[in-house]
């Protein structure tokens, strides 16, 4: 890691105490009695799904605020515990819905390596294309919601208009637009279709005229600046403290990206730079996303020209105690019918251990910790998610923020709701 | 490399390529902070508690009513299928720890507790541990000892029982139709 060399973004540290995540109103000021309380959301269109800030207000200026949770909490964790290690898997996509693919792949990456399996390069280039994918689907998404919560809605359309062309290529690769299961324990649920790569291509290169666009609406744009410069600084160390990772630390002048430090899947053998900005700032977190975006169309090129070359290879381990036969031997095999029968009824057994396992999701580091008894259900599944801790940091970013602040402010930590309550 | 230097020291484990510590709960707080301070895990990603309720026995609640159950000890369960290692208690609190430089060093600290034991509070440590800890508090009902704001997270303030507990049955909670006045 490296902190830039430069200035820091303030002197000492903002994270309020003794609750590192409440605001709380100054003494003085509650005593003059002129605290409006309001409650934002849980159902307000800025808060991104069902977010409930309990907001004090001086005037216009924001004196304290704190986040409340738990609207969408659906115990994901608990039924997966339920469910067998192969049905399981569907689970993780919906946590955060947005970033399905990255979510599916920690977990099955969790149970790759309790499993010790190998995944054949073909899976794993795969897998690094559609991760990045993901990556461009998220980003997109997030620029969209932001810039129309900050009244540029012409942004709305045009970040929506190539999300569209991502969700295709999904629905061309594994039949759904979101939340695929494309990722098997062993490597990918089918090979990928004919077609798919020049429609691939097509989009790599239609993709960075795309964000040319997307630079052209907003980094010249006097309000958008006005709105994002500036405001909701954190500094690096608080940044660490308060165990941000993603975009948010990088905008806050930290190298860090786990596709570099840790790297996973190919992310060692592509060619990409982590864009870092110094200023900690609402507008440095949207230069993170933009230039993230175009990396991801660069690893997404790579992948291409590997892929090209691995027709015909397989697509996943022949393990046939955790991987499904090939359908067509289920007509011939009596033995194929037995473990098709097994895999799909009862599932297969992971060895007993726990492991954690972390990715660079598009919101920061997600990670997965798996308790397994050596049976066919997890006993324990639990999630880092991103964008609960994302939320733990919207206080220490509110100093001085006045109401129309708050909005860019919450917009730019990019949370999911889906992931924050689980 | 070993970790006996850690204050609280029990034991230390490497599988998986994850190295764990595990530490006595009383000491929790000044092994965080040599850790942090001495070792630069300044990053703190996850805390994850764990239920062991009826580990590698039968009748758990979690698996009551899922098809075939799970009871190793039955007369035609596979033979060769071995009871998983007994654990020293009820519950463990897992603190997945990171340390920025290259080579992403990453360690799980781990206390070992039994229902009602308390666990010193990191969040004087590693601020982010503030919503981990409710949510450990919330979904497990582990005793968090010195923490700021020790509320219910992601349930309703008045729920009662702690959901992921092995012993919450899954589907046990009323639920009012809307169809009902």
């Amino acid at each position: 890691m490296a902190i830039l060399e430069r200035p820091a973004i303030y002197e000492g540290t903002r994270i309020p105490s003794p609750i590192p995540t409440v605001l709380q109103v100054p003494d003085e000021l509650r005593e003059g009695g002129d605290i409006l309380q309001v409650n934002f959301g849980p159902n307000h269109p800025s808060t991104h799904g069902v977010l409930r800030l309990i907001v004090d207000l001086n005037g216009e200026e924001v004196v304290g605020l704190e986040a409340v949770i738990g609207y969408l909490h659906t115990g994901f964790e608990k039924n997966m515990e339920q469910k067998t290690w192969w049905k399981a898997i569907t689970y993780p996509e919906r946590i955060d819905y947005v970033a399905f693919q990255n979510n599916e792949y920690v977990f099955v990456a969790a149970i790759e390596k309790l499993l010790g399996l190998d995944i054949p390069p073909k899976a794993v280039w795969m897998r690094t294309l559609l991760n990045e994918l993901n990556r461009l689907h998220s980003h997109l998404v997030w620029l969209g919601t932001s810039g129309l919560e900050l009244g540029a809605i012409s942004m709305f359309w045009y970040a929506f208009r190539e999300r569209e062309q991502i969700l295709d290529l999904f629905e061309l690769v594994t039949g759904y637009r979101m939340h695929t299961r494309y990722f098997q324990a062993g490597g990918l649920a089918e090979d990928v279709p004919r077609g798919f790569y020049p429609e691939c291509r097509k989009f790599v290169e239609w993709m960075p005229k795309a964000i040319d666009d997307y630079e052209a609406l907003l980094s010249r744009n006097e309000i958008w600046l006005e709105r994002t410069k500036g405001i909701g600084l954190l500094s690096a160390e608080d940044a660490i403290a308060l165990g941000q990772s993603g975009p948010v630390l990088r905008a806050s002048g930290v190298d860090w990206d786990l596709r570099k430090a840790e790297p996973y899947l190919a992310y060692d053998q592509v060619d990409f730079d982590v864009p870092v900005y110094p200023n900690g700032d609402v507008y440095d977190r949207y230069k993170v996303h933009i230039d993230e975006m175009r990396q991801s169309v660069r690893i997404v090129a790579q992948c291409l020209d590997v892929l090209e070359g691995l027709e015909g290879e397989p697509w996943i381990v022949d393990d046939r105690k955790i991987v499904l036969p090939p359908r067509e031997e289920l007509h011939t095999s009596m033995e194929s019918l037995i473990h098709h029968f097994k895999i799909v009824t009862e599932g297969y057994r992971v060895p007993e251990g726990e492991v954690y396992v972390a990715i660079e999701a598009p919101r920061g580091e997600m990670g997965c910790y798996v308790v397994s008894d050596g049976g066919p259900r997890p006993w324990r599944v639990k999630f880092r998610g991103t964008s609960f801790v994302a939320l733990e940091a919207t206080a220490t970013c509110m100093s001085n923020a006045l109401v129309a602040d708050l909005i860019a402010i919450v917009g730019s930590l990019d949370t999911v709701m889906g992931e924050v309550d689980r | 490399m070993s970790w006996e230097h850690v204050p609280g020291y029990v034991s230390e484990k490497e599988a998986h390529g994850e190295q764990t510590v595990v530490v006595e709960p009383g000491q929790l707080v000044e092994a965080a902070l040599h850790l942090r301070d001495e070792e630069g895990f300044s990053f703190l990603s996850d805390i994850s508690a764990t239920d062991y309720l009826g580990w590698g026995q039968k009748g758990v609640a979690g698996y009551i009513g899922t098809a075939t159950g799970r009871d190793l000890n039955r007369p035609a369960a596979q033979g060769f299928q071995i009871l998983p290692e007994l654990k020293p208690k009820r519950f463990s609190m897992s603190y997945h720890l990171l340390a920025l430089r290259p080579g992403a060093p990453r360690l799980r600290l781990q206390v070992w507790v039994e229902d009602g034991e308390p666990v010193p509070s990191v969040v004087e440590v590693w601020p982010t541990a503030d919503w981990h800890e409710r949510e450990a508090y919330d979904l497990m009902g582990i005793r968090i000892e010195g923490h700021p704001n020790l509320a219910r997270i992601l349930m309703d303030d008045d729920w009662e029982g702690h959901p992921l507990r092995k012993d919450y049955p899954i589907g046990g909670e009323p639920v009012r139709f809307s169809s009902e006045e």
